[in-house]
Parts: C-alpha cells; structure tokens; sequence
C-alpha cells in the first residue's frame, strides 16, 4: 500500500519534471534574446537602412522584406488552401483519389523547408523565370504552409455540427449556399487561427527563401515582387555567420524583433482561439 | 374527398445492403396529423426523410418506388429537390437553431431563396412566423438576442418558426417533443393543432399518449413495414392486425 503511494508520488515527480523541462528552454530563449536584444531596439534600428556592411545602423529592409513575404504567401496560400479544405470536408467522397490527396497534404507539411527552397529555385526561380524575387519567395513559402491551412481549415470546417448543414438544406438550401451562410462563418475562427499560425511559421524559416528570395545585403526597399528582399531570419543567418565582427546586441536585437513577430501572431491567434471559446455555445 | 397530399406507393429503400423500407404504400392527408409509431429502428426517421429527400445525403442510399407528392413524383431523376425541400419542411428531434439571433435565424430561409432582400419583407415574416408559433409577444423586444440563449422549448417553437417562414406546406416532426419536459410537449402539441389548419402533419413519436392525442391518422411500423395505417381512433382501439395490438397494448419494446 505505501509502496504503491510512493511509487505514484515518484511518477508524478518524474511527469511534472519533464513538463518543466519543457519550459525552461522556452523561458531561456526568450529570456537571453530579450536581455542582449533589448539595448539594440530604439527605433533607429527598427526604422533605419544596415550600414557599415550590416555592422551598423538598422534592420527596416529586413522588416519591409519579411511582411512582405509573408503577405504574398497569404495571397497564395489562404484562397488554395481553404478551397481545398472546403472541398475535401464538403464535398469530396471516400475514394482513391481524396485518400491520395490527404497523404499528400501529411507529407508535404513532413517535407523539410530546405528542400521547399530546393523545390522553389528550379519551378519558379528558374523554370518560370521570376528569378529570385520576392513573388518566387513567396509562392515558395506559401506551399510550405499550405498543408497547415489546409488542415486547420479541415478541422475548423468538420467541427461545424453536421445538424446545422441538415437544418440548412432542409430548408432548402443548395449546398454551396449552406457552406457559404452556415458553415464558413462558424469555422472562420479555426481558419483564421490557422492561417496565423502559418504566418508565423513562414515569418520565421529561411532555408526556403535562401534561394528564391533572399538578398545577403540590400540597403533599400524591394521596388516590385521581381526585385529581391532582405529578410529577418536570412539577415540573422548572415550577420551572424557570414560577417565578421558585428555586434553581439545587433544580432540580438534582430532575432528579438524576429521573436516579437512571431509570437504577436501565435499571441493573436491564441485569442481569436479563446473568443471563440467563449462564444460558442452548442 | 380531398386528394392525398403525400402518396407512396411500393416504396422501398436501402441503406446499402440493407432493406429499411418495405413496399410501403400509404396516403397522408392534407390539413390533418399523421403519427407514425413503431419500435425504434423500425424506419420511422428513414421513411420521413423520404419525404424531403434528406435521405440522399447518405452515401449508398437506394430507393424504389413512388412518392407523389401534390401530384409530382419526388424519386423521379428530374425532381427539384430545392423546391421539394421548401414545400416540405422538417422539424428535428433536437432543436437546433443556428447560433444567430433570433431575427436571422427566422430571415434565413427568406434570405436564401428570396431574389431581391426587402427589409420591411423579412420584418414581416419574422413577425408573422414568430406569431404563428406563439413566440411574438414574447420576443419581440429581443429579436437581436442569440437564438442561444432561448430555452429548450423556446427553440423548438423558433425552429418551427424558421421553417414556416419558408411557406412549406407539409411540416415533418421527427419526435419533436422528445427533448422537451411534458408542460413543453404539451404546449408544443397544442401548437401543433393549431398548425394543422393550414399544414400537413407528418409525426414520428416513440410516445403512444401522444399520437393518441394529436393524431387524426395513424401507421404502425415494424422492420421497415408498414403494418396498419388508418385513422387513429380505429388503430388504437380496434387495430386489424395482431402485432399492431401488441404494441399498442405494450408488449413490444
Ligand atoms: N445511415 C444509415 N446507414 C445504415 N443503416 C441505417 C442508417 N440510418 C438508419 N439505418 C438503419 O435503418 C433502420 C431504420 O432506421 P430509422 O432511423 O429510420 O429508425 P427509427 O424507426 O427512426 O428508429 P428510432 O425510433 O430509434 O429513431 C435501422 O435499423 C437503422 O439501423
Ligand atoms: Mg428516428
């Protein structure tokens, strides 16, 4: 009996242990980034062109650069995405051709994003000849995405109750216009919050706009989607690397301005989530 | 005599493989109260959702037969199944408004259907489909409160509501009251006499009492087979056929 006591008080140790094991790497990263990272923000450096070879002055291309991408991966992905989710959860039947369509979409969100990069410089870098710019940028991002915004739009879609689609069409409703009056503005909350989470998730990688977008040092803003871009985690990939000497705050503060980025998007995404919660009664 | 507004004649329908309707040939008439009674899985709801063709949502459904409804066969390929669905409403088991307010949960089908939206039109219909189900005087100062926030039975009327909005003239109860406390399923009852003045009922009901009392006519079902059907004072108190007996009197589950 106090064996059994013990041993289950040892299990609870050991399971809460390993969930702390979890935040302390979270809370150090933000912890270190924001104490060597904060002495650089002012807003020179979020406002300003890299001089001195990127050992000086600020970031604003890299900013400029990576809303941009992001914003054109959106373009792309939203519509694609949610169109195929609308059509899988709606109106695709169980056969060959959706089950290969679902694998697909597993493995292209298991492809790693170096090869997304590898996969965008040969299709829209080279083949459709947009060269490295940021419309190729972005397309390429926007496929690595695709596969979250699809699945959270899937989820978002199937947890509408089915009774509302039967209410709908019995009152005779076509089935475009129950998806369209019903279902979609109940499962817009899930899409968006997907979407966000793609967002962020584009903000942050590199390997896949290294060949398609990526400018090592481009000291004014991109003119139209054919020009290249700075952007944040290339930048922080290259001052940290690729150029001696620069400033341990600069490196800092840039990954700290990459951080803030990306988590304002989980953080919008987690309280769109939470209203929703709230609201939802059925 | 008045013409049937629903006929079925051999009427047969699988799920799949298996057979759920049986030749089902039955006549419902206009401005009077059908029940259909019967075990459960007998093919009450399977039946009834022949009628507005919900059915067709399930994948591997066949149907054989005739289903005239005001004349017009609904199982034939060229039936218009937006038509057939706003002539031929349906009222759930459980109630289920949308999660909007009042006001656009009784708009929706107007909304849908109407070509062009007039506000004083939809302000029309709401009062009047609310007035009909006796909601009105009770709503009428909370139109833009959520449908949500209505109680259990309140939902149901509002629900009966969105569906005369539509102009339907046959109105399908799947166990209507089978959610709501006996004051409800009594007031409901009560609504629903009031209704059949100007619709066709048709009523799935688990609960004998019930068709008794709200029923001018009646079918008895057992494993996708029609039994007995006839007015419902002769079916409950002179039953032609045995098993009909035996389940009135309670000795089928
Ligand atoms: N989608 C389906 N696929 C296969 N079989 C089904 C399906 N829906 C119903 N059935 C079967 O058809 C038969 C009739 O079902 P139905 O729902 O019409 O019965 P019911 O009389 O309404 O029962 P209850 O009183 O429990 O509501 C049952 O045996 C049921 O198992
Ligand atoms: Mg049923």
């Amino acid at each position: 009996m106090r064996n059994s006591k013990q041993r289950q008080k040892i299990a609870f140790f050991l399971l809460f242990l390993a969930t702390l094991l979890i935040v302390i790497p979270v809370g150090l990263i933000v912890v270190i980034i924001i104490q060597k990272g904060l002495p650089a923000i002012n807003w020179q450096f979020l406002s300003d062109m890299p001089r001195k070879g990127m050992r000086a002055g600020g970031i604003f291309p890299a900013i400029v650069g990576t809303l941009y991408l992001v914003t054109g991966a959106i373009i792309f992905a939203l519509p694609i995405g949610l169109f195929a989710a609308i059509y899988l959860s709606e109106y695709a039947k169980e056969n060959f051709l959706t089950r290969v369509i679902k694998l697909a979409i597993v493995n292209l969100a298991g492809v790693p994003s170096v090869v997304y990069g590898l996969f965008g410089l040969a299709l829209f870098v080279v083949f459709f000849k947009f060269g490295a710019s940021i419309l190729s940028g972005s397309l390429t991002l926007g496929i690595m995405i695709l596969p979250i915004i699809i699945t959270a739009s899937r989820e978002a879609l199937e947890s509408v109750p089915q009774s509302f689609r039967e209410v709908s069409l019995s009152l005779g409703a076509s089935k475009w216009q129950t998806i369209k009056n019903i279902v979609l503005p109940n499962a817009i909350p899930g899409i968006l919050t997907g979407t966000i989470l793609g967002l962020g998730r584009a903000a942050g990688e590199t390997a896949p706009i290294l060949f398609t977008v990526a400018a090592f040092y481009l000291p004014r803003l991109p003119a139209s989607v054919f020009d290249q871009a700075m952007a944040l985690p290339y930048h922080l990939y290259v001052i940290s690397t690729q150029v001696p000497n620069v400033d341990e705050k600069i490196r800092y503060g840039t990954a700290l301005v990459l951080l803030a980025m990306v988590l304002f998007m989980n953080l919008i995404a987690i309280i769109i989530r939470y209203q929703f919660r709230k609201k939802k009664k059925w | 005599m008045k013409m049937p507004k629903i006929i079925t004649k051999n009427l047969n329908l699988w799920y799949g493989k298996f057979h759920a309707l049986k030749d089902v040939n039955a006549c419902f008439e206009d401005k009077r109260i059908t029940a259909i009674i019967g075990p459960s899985g007998c093919g009450k709801s399977t039946l009834l959702r022949v009628f507005n063709r919900m059915n067709d949502l399930i994948e591997g459904v066949k149907m054989k037969g005739e289903v005239l409804i005001s004349g017009a066969n609904m199982l034939a390929k060229e039936a218009d199944l937006v038509n057939l669905r706003k002539k031929v409403g349906m009222v759930f088991q459980r109630p289920n408004p949308f999660p909007l307010s009042i006001y656009e949960n009784i708009v929706f089908g107007e909304k849908i259907h109407a070509e062009k939206i007039k506000k004083s039109r939809l302000e029309e219909i709401v009062e009047k489909s609310l007035d009909s189900v006796l909601l009105w005087n009770e709503l009428k100062d909370r139109l833009n409160k959520s449908a949500l926030s209505l109680s259990l039975e309140q939902r149901q009327r509002l629900c009966i509501a969105r569906l005369i909005a539509v102009k339907p003239d046959i109105l399908l109860m799947d166990e209507p009251c089978s959610a709501l406390d006996p004051q409800s399923t009594q007031r409901i009852e009560e609504l629903m006499r009031e209704l059949k003045k100007n619709y066709t009922i048709i009523i799935v009901t688990h609960n004998m009492q019930q068709a008794a009392r709200v029923s001018d006519d009646a079918g008895f079902m057992l494993l996708g087979e029609l039994i007995e059907f006839g007015r419902t004072d002769g079916i409950f108190t002179t039953p032609q056929d045995k098993r009909t007996e035996d389940y009135i009197t309670g000795r089928y589950g």
